[in-house]
């Protein structure tokens, strides 16, 4: 057929499946049509988001006219096919083939982890034969060492190649493949080195046996004995859709949640494993309190009494400002509000989520929250990308997904980083030191506006330092200008960066010009709820600027406060300063902490410990970069004594005669919030204020990123995942004409100063770090002593 | 996949020059059908077998996942993953020669050169392939090639002669 017929030929055909007569567009597959209208047709290689291999041939049909049964998953549909998926043929071809899938396979399902649950059992039951025809022996294969997070049991392998085909497509990395051949056939890496991609766990969900499981949750419950309830997942802001699956309150596993429009049907490992952080041996079981003779445990009464009493004392003695809140940025909205609430009950307006942010000049002119500026499901419907700080697949797995699948489609991602990062599709990247990208976004906005001939905003030739635009700049510039559907992305490093501000306004003024949208990926789960609730020092829930502003993050923490009430974070490993943090708690009269977990340096600067609920335990509200509102409820019984934030925050209220704290229920909170942002609408950065020039102390630059699987308390202590290489190679990474010129290319071990601080870490020659710059990651124990996560530090051999 | 360079690879230039021989025969977009020539190019060069080091090397040398190369490999029999001797001798068994009596020359060899299919004489001289497809010389069953070389309709007579005369 013509192109032409092609194109002007009727989009849908009319197909008959066991006499029920129904449309398909043409070119799609039968199975595509019958799934579509609910007609089962057995299958274990097709899968919808996947290539077709029709390689099991499970799902024969019968099709009239055609000499024997066809796979529906690879036979397009034609005007006025019949098709009959329950004839005396089809469902002797899918016994046939059920026999043959069952001649190497063990029949183990007592001991398969995935009994119950079994794509093949299920149709074994449905197709399979009571009694086995074959004697023969049946053949066994070595097992491989996926790593920590993939048991594999490959004697049950049925060789569907979902997993190959699922690394190969949609994770970008093709780390495993059919082996040897014929009946040697196996799934392998072949050389043993395991699979590492950062989307690996989709793997288990995909498997149709057991031949691939979850290795943290083996053996630990069956199918049968869950429930599954919805999530939302806590560790990035994408907002990925979860299932939680626990036996009577005791969370067993994470599986997706399907959202087209937010995580499809995948998880990232993070989002998969960070569940077991839950269930760390340092869980807070009971309020704790410092008392004259060190920490006694309590009850709730006594330990809420004594917060009362600690908080009026600061209040009291040294007025409301004395005191400080700061509060996780993937806490719940709900926690955000009502701690907003009680900060400013008491007279002060200093909370903050902003935690690992170092730059708030421009606050008062962001939109009510950080916005990605476009809908996640349109990142891959762009045609140029310019991504500027940040690693998005460590950082926001599925952000990374999408705009693979936008490269894949032919769009151009860009990147500007202080460290090339090994991506899973064709990128440029422009490695510069932290300082210098600033100066790189500027050149693209001058080239640009050279390009489109608009006039240079006041500042703009300050933050390109006197630099000219080069051919790379004006070629980026070109390349966004012409993209028609285009984007500027701020990733998490420049959420944190020290001129944040800068970027923010630079970003806003290329996506004006360039006629593309801009955007922020907020770094935390919830860091847009943080905004929408009120938990920053500027602005009320609902967006009502503060009359007069609290401290922020970074205030709070440089002018010490007497009194901090802290939610859900480890101040030393989730603020910008970890060492800042630390001096001005262990310098406070009085320190809340509401905590799952205890440390031992909260043992060091609290005064009152108290139990909160962790991730799946409480009830609440996510709301994503996107600004999708998503709530999710309580799913799994606190550990302990912990109650949800909410609750504690809302006695808390109580107790202290503030108003409005008489919630019955965590939905009444999300509800008022929800009122209250009615008419927020999502907006991006618009009108152009010169950035604060900041000029960069002289020395090799930090670049402190944190670590995919450190950013939060939860995954730090997911067990399997802190086994994964991203977790396990903790190293400084230094350029190798760095490492000549300091003399230190042959040392195993440096000392990294920092502001007076040091720690001693194993280097790594790496020429992906940009000259001048150094690699340490922060969000670590091994690093937190050394504060800020940007700013000049020496190296030298130990 | 990033695309390493090529200066340590154990791809010397003269073998690169006779993979690229071959990567010209085929459209720009088509480079990863060289892998087979190019894979017989380095096996022919390393003493008849592929190590890991060299199947990843022409992986980044034809810009494939590692893994693709691997599963090149291991599908033919015609490529080798671990050493082996001097000479390949494969006897085909497939259903012709099978029919003409070579499961007798396989005894007949095994028992000769005392070892079992699949592996290779202690001096190194000979290594006995598991061949599972046909060869394509059914008219001349039973037969087997020798280091590329056919030989057809074989008695055990005619075996010896061949297997001496390999050095």
């Amino acid at each position: 057929m013509s192109e032409k017929a092609e194109a002007t030929g009727p989009a849908l055909v009319t197909i008959e499946v066991d006499g029920v007569e129904m449309q398909a567009p043409k070119g799609s597959m039968i199975i595509e049509a019958t799934d579509r209208h609910g007609i089962d047709v057995p299958r274990f290689c097709y899968h919808r988001k996947l290539s077709i291999a029709a390689n099991c041939r499970m799902c024969l049909v019968d099709v009239e006219k055609a000499p024997k049964p066809l796979p529906a998953c690879s036979t397009p549909v034609t005007d006025g096919m019949k098709v009959s998926t329950r004839s005396e043929r089809a469902l002797k071809a899918q016994k046939g083939v059920m026999e043959f899938l069952l001649i190497n396979h063990p029949l183990d399902c007592p001991i398969c982890d995935q009994g119950g649950e079994c794509e093949l059992q299920d149709l074994a039951l449905g197709y399979g034969r009571g009694v086995s025809r074959f004697s023969e022996r049946k053949r066994v294969v070595k097992d491989e060492n996926l790593g920590p997070l993939i048991a594999s049991e490959m004697t049950r392998c049925i060789h569907c190649t979902r997993c190959v085909r699922f690394l190969e497509e949609v994770a970008g990395t093709r780390e495993l493949g059919g082996m040897y051949r014929g009946e040697h056939l196996e799934i392998s890496t072949y050389v043993g080195h395991g699979v590492h991609s950062e989307m690996s766990g989709n793997i288990i969900d995909l498997c149709p046996v057991g031949a691939l499981t979850s290795r943290p949750y083996r053996f630990t419950a069956r199918a049968w004995e869950m429930l599954s309830h919805p999530s939302v997942s806590p560790h990035d802001s994408v907002g990925s859709n979860l299932e939680i699956h626990h036996v009577r309150g005791s969370i067993k596993r994470v599986v997706p949640g399907e959202n087209d429009s937010v995580n499809e049907c995948w998880l990232a490992d993070r989002d998969r494993f960070g569940y077991q952080g839950v269930y760390s041996d340092d869980r807070l079981a009971r309020p704790m309190i410092r008392g004259e003779s060190g920490w006694e445990e309590t009850d709730w009464e006594l330990a809420l009494e004594e917060v009362v009493r600690q908080l009026r004392g600061v209040v009291d003695g040294h007025g409301a400002d004395a005191l400080g809140a700061l509060v996780a940025g993937n806490a719940t909205l709900e926690e955000q509000y009502l701690l907003g609430r009680l900060a400013r009950g008491l007279g002060t307006a200093n909370i903050d989520s902003r935690l690992r942010q170092a730059d708030f000049s421009d606050q008062d002119r962001r939109p009510p929250f950080p916005w990605l500026g476009l809908a996640l499901e349109d990142l891959e419907r762009q045609k140029a990308v310019l991504f500027v700080g940040g690693n998005p697949r460590a950082d926001q797995p599925i952000i990374n997904h999408r705009l693979r699948k936008a490269v894949k489609a032919g769009a151009r991602v860009s990147y500007i980083n202080p460290q090339r990062h090994e991506f899973n599709y064709r990128t440029d990247q422009h490695v510069v030191v932290p300082s210098a990208m600033v100066r790189e976004l500027a050149l693209i906005a001058a080239a640009l506006l050279d390009l489109t001939g608009g006039e240079a905003p006041g500042g703009l030739d300050t933050l390109r330092d006197g630099a000219k635009p080069g051919e790379t700049h004006k070629a980026l510039a070109k390349e966004l200008r012409d993209a028609g559907r285009g984007a500027v992305l701020l990733g998490s490093l420049a959420e944190c960066h020290p001129q944040a501000s800068a970027l923010r306004a630079l970003a806003a003024l290329i996506g004006k010009h360039a006629d593309v949208a801009h955007g922020v990926i907020p770094e935390a789960a919830n860091l847009a709820g943080a905004w929408l609730a009120g938990a920053v020092p500027h602005r009320q829930a609902g967006g009502i600027p503060e009359k007069i502003p609290g401290l922020d993050a970074r205030d709070m923490l440089e002018q010490p406060r007497k009194g901090y009430l802290l939610l859900g974070l480890e101040p030393e490993l989730d603020c910008a300063d970890g060492a800042a943090a630390m001096a001005a708690l262990r310098q406070a009269e009085t320190v809340i902490c509401m905590t799952p977990f205890v440390t031992g340096s909260m043992l060091d600067y609290a005064t009152v410990l108290l139990p909160v609920a962790a991730f799946g335990e409480t009830s609440g509200t996510f709301v994503s970069a996107e600004g999708r509102w998503q709530a999710f409820p309580g799913v799994a019984q606190p550990v302990g004594e912990a109650r949800p934030g909410w609750r504690l925050l809302r006695v808390l209220g109580n107790l202290l005669e503030l108003d409005g704290f008489d919630y019955n229920a965590c939905d009444e909170i999300g509800a008022e919030v929800e009122r209250l942002c009615e008419s927020v609408q999502p907006a991006a950065v618009s009108e152009w204020r010169v950035p604060p020039v900041v000029r960069p102390e002289k020395g090799m630059q930090r670049i402190g990123a944190v670590p995919m699987y450190a950013v939060d308390s939860v995954v730090r202590r997911a067990a399997a995942l802190q086994q994964t290489p991203q977790a396990t190679d903790i190293s400084v990474g230094l350029h190798p004409s760095d490492a000549a010129a300091l003399n230190l290319a042959d040392a195993e071990w440096v000392e990294v100063r920092l502001r007076g601080n040091s720690v001693r870490l194993p280097l790594r020659i790496d020429d992906s770090v940009a000259k001048g710059a150094v690699s340490v990651p922060s969000g670590l124990r091994e690093t937190a002593a050394l504060g800020p996560m940007f700013g000049a530090l020496s190296l030298k051999r130990a | 996949m990033s695309i390493e360079e090529h200066a340590d690879t154990p791809l010397k230039p003269g073998l690169r020059a006779e993979i690229d021989a071959w990567v010209a025969k085929f459209p720009p977009e088509g480079k990863r059908s060289a892998v087979i020539p190019a894979l017989h190019v380095v096996q022919n060069a390393n003493g008849g077998y592929l190590t890991e080091e060299l199947m990843r090397a022409v992986a980044d040398y034809l810009e494939l996942p590692h893994t693709a190369v691997y599963e090149v490999a291991t599908f033919y029999t015609m490529f080798d993953t671990a050493p082996v001797g001097r000479h390949k001798v494969n006897i085909c068994t497939n259903i012709s020669c099978m029919l003409m009596g070579s499961d007798a020359i396989v005894e007949h060899c095994e028992k000769r050169l005392g070892i079992r299919l699949g592996e290779t004489t202690p001096d190194r001289r000979i290594t006995l392939k598991v061949e599972e497809e046909c060869l394509a010389a059914c008219v001349g069953g039973p037969m087997m090639v020798v280091d590329g070389h056919y030989y057809t309709q074989l008695t055990p007579e005619k075996v010896d002669e061949i297997l001496d005369n390999l050095e």
